[in-house]
């Protein structure tokens, strides 16, 4: 269906997308941790004047059990006017749904009940494996000539290379397996791009035998998961650069670049140095004729009692702080931090982005804390700000409180709960104020669990422009 | 040919110049993203050349086939060609990515014939070839048929000439919106004033190829 003007949710820069209206809906993947009942995008309502305020107001279980939902993304968002090969008039419609553990990838529309989700396509692990020789389905970016879909594992069984496939924008079949020489690349997680540099950049997690039954301490310790990130030619489809953080640097997640077409730089989050459990922000940038990392930013693990610690964690009487996922604003002036061990959200206005000076800090739950919301204070929370989600205005900020379902088990193994927080952002000052009126929480949830946050009509990760 | 054949060929030019997709935003992206007004109009230049070729290489074969063959024979499988084209552009919806955002001059006058071509830019113009008396040393019911094929080469010349017409409207009309948006109007306008060309573009295609068939059958 293609629409005679350019979709209104389409902005040819981060200037325009950050005077956009504010979202009146969020979708997020919700996961049933014991696969016996079907994980589901629930829909919370974000619009103040709405009745239904801060509540799950749309409920759409998946037709299969078991597929643990995580991230997901947009058919289509601002880089459809980009002008290599515009095509403005398609719509933003589609949720591109993956299961990180099965492997099928659902296709939802929204339309025509944006509260209830309609489910058109599931494309089954084989078509993956057969297509694009991937499997484990993770990050989704709706690039100009297809969507991207990055893997963590390889087909039939093998652990890897991981790496990133191609729908179709349309029919939403895989296509092929987007690199057409890898290089030294193995490991995968997250990629995102500059596009007008033809530069995309990728990251490092583990395989799946590293991740799908918890993280191996002997594996952590050995500094065996990924500890580089990647570059290369978008426009080649060709491994230019692998830049190595250091193997004590162990798992550099989220990349946030810059959202700004004419800039070079971005943050990668480290989970976990094996040295003094602390987490890292590092920016890459360029440095001459390639490319450097820089580490900005480095959050201390907190000193424990191991009687409140996990086993685990027991033997280095510490929590970390476990950064897990970061997000940047689109008008790239704040970074947002979460530091799911400790239970803290942060805030850095990154203006200058080798000098990130610190502006906000929220506690929410924590592995030893347990910071109740502020609105609820006789209810202590388990897990912590994990996924973080920022509007294109930049003034409100949503987290949801679970990392990976095995994971979650062995850092909070009394139980996770389910929550999803919203917090209130003055964009020139900095500071973030936890909304009361925004809660949803526990039964809300059915008892699934609550990962990744989409905004209607495009958030903060989802969207790359083509103009500056 | 006649004012009013020139007069079509710049017509079309122009709606070619404004269509977005056909190289203006490139130019304006690539003169945004290195804040230099003399990228824009650098950029057109391969753009301009890319879309000659593309529209050239039609109207060429067009004028020279036509001087060997009955002119009615090519109006039919010309106007057929453009009404089938004209619907697989309408039906579907290819998105085509080469050379990437920064690519040198040959590959942007690269992008710019692939881009023209895969739309049609040239068969566009065909009612309008079709529609003059076919040039000197033609068929035309005198003359022979050896000595034909060698005015094939010639024949080919009042093509390029409407190809040359065609693009210089086209160039022109580019840079007019380009610099429109660059310097004035701002990216934002899009978001209002980019309605749906392709559609458009698509109906002018089997519209001029219905027109062609009829006109060489009755």
């Amino acid at each position: 269906m293609s629409r005679w003007t350019p979709d209104p949710s389409f902005y040819p820069s981060p200037r325009d997308a950050a005077r956009a209206p504010a979202e009146k809906l969020a979708y997020v993947a919700a996961f049933d941790r014991s696969a016996a009942r079907p994980d589901a995008i629930a829909v919370l309502d974000t619009d103040p004047a709405s009745p239904g305020y801060g509540r799950v107001v749309g409920w759409t279980d998946l037709p299969h059990t078991g597929d643990e939902l995580h991230h997901f993304g947009w058919n289509a968002c601002s880089s459809a006017l980009c002008p290599t090969a515009p095509h403005p008039h398609v719509e933003r419609r589609y949720l591109i749904v993956p299961g990180l553990r099965s492997s099928r990838v659902h296709v939802y529309d929204t339309q025509p009940d944006p509260r209830a989700p309609r489910l058109v396509k599931v494309i089954g692990p084989e078509e993956l494996a057969r297509r694009a020789g991937y499997s484990r389905p993770h990050t989704v970016h709706c690039g100009p000539d297809g969507i991207y879909l990055s893997a963590l594992g390889g087909a039939d069984g093998a652990e890897g290379p991981g790496g990133i496939a191609i729908l179709d924008h349309t029919s939403f079949d895989v296509r092929r397996a987007w690199e057409a020489d890898r290089g030294p690349q193995f490991l995968a997680y997250d990629f995102w791009w500059h596009y007008n540099h033809d530069v995309l950049v990728t990251s490092e997690w583990g395989t799946p035998s590293m991740i799908e039954d918890g993280i191996v301490g002997e594996l952590l310790l050995g500094r065996k998961y990924g500890h580089a990130i990647h570059f290369w030619d978008l426009a080649r489809r060709r491994h230019v650069q692998r830049v190595d953080l250091g193997d004590a640097y162990q798992m550099p997640l989220e990349l946030r670049p810059a959202h700004d077409p004419t800039k070079t730089y971005g943050f990668v989050g480290v989970v976990i140095s094996v040295e003094d459990l602390s987490a890292s922000i590092w920016l890459w940038h360029r440095d001459g004729d390639a490319w450097a990392v820089t580490k900005v930013i480095d959050i201390p693990a907190e000193p424990a009692d191991p009687a409140d610690l996990p086993d685990l964690l027991k033997p280095f009487g510490a929590v970390p702080p476990l950064v897990t996922d970061i997000d940047l604003s689109v008008d790239d002036k704040h970074l947002y931090v979460s530091c799911w061990g400790t239970g803290e959200l942060r805030q850095y206005d990154v203006s200058d982005p080798f000098h990130p000076v610190q502006t906000g800090s929220v506690r929410l739950g924590g592995i030893v804390r347990r910071t109740p919301h502020p609105g609820f204070p006789d209810e202590p929370l388990a897990g912590g700000p994990q996924m973080v989600e920022i509007s294109r205005d930049g003034r409100r900020v949503y987290v949801s409180n679970s990392l990976y379902g095995s994971w979650d088990d062995q850092f909070y193994p009394d139980g996770v709960g389910a929550w999803l927080a919203k917090l209130d952002v003055d964009p020139d000052a900095g500071g973030l104020t936890p909304d009361p009126r925004f809660f949803p929480r526990g039964d809300e949830f059915r008892g699934l669990r609550v990962h990744q946050t989409r905004l209607q009509g495009g958030d903060a990760s989802s969207d790359s422009y083509c103009f500056p | 040919m006649t004012g009013a054949t020139w007069l079509a060929l710049a017509g079309l030019g122009a709606f070619h110049g404004l269509n977005p997709a056909m190289g203006w935003l490139f130019a304006v992206g690539r003169g945004l993203q290195e804040r230099s007004r003399r990228m824009l109009v650098t950029s057109l230049l391969p753009i301009a050349l890319g879309h000659l070729a593309s529209v050239g290489l039609v109207a060429a074969l067009v004028s020279a086939t036509r001087s060997v063959v009955a002119s009615t024979t090519v109006a039919v499988v010309g106007g057929l060609l453009l009404v089938g084209f004209g619907l697989w552009q309408l039906l579907s919806r290819q998105h085509f990515r080469w050379a990437g955002m920064r690519p040198s001059n040959a590959q942007l006058a690269g992008w710019s014939f692939l881009m023209s071509s895969a739309h049609g830019a040239g068969l566009m113009l065909l009612p309008v070839l079709l529609a003059e008396p076919v040039a000197a040393g033609g068929h035309g019911g005198h003359g022979g048929h050896a000595g034909q094929l060698s005015a094939a080469p010639v024949g080919a010349l009042p093509g390029l000439a409407a190809a040359g017409v065609h693009t210089v409207a086209m160039f022109g009309v580019a840079l007019a919106a380009a610099v429109a948006v660059y310097e004035v109007l701002g990216v934002g306008v899009l978001r209002r004033a980019w309605f749906n060309v392709d559609r458009l573009w698509a109906g002018v295609l089997v519209v001029a190829g219905v027109i062609t068939v009829v006109a060489a059958v009755t």
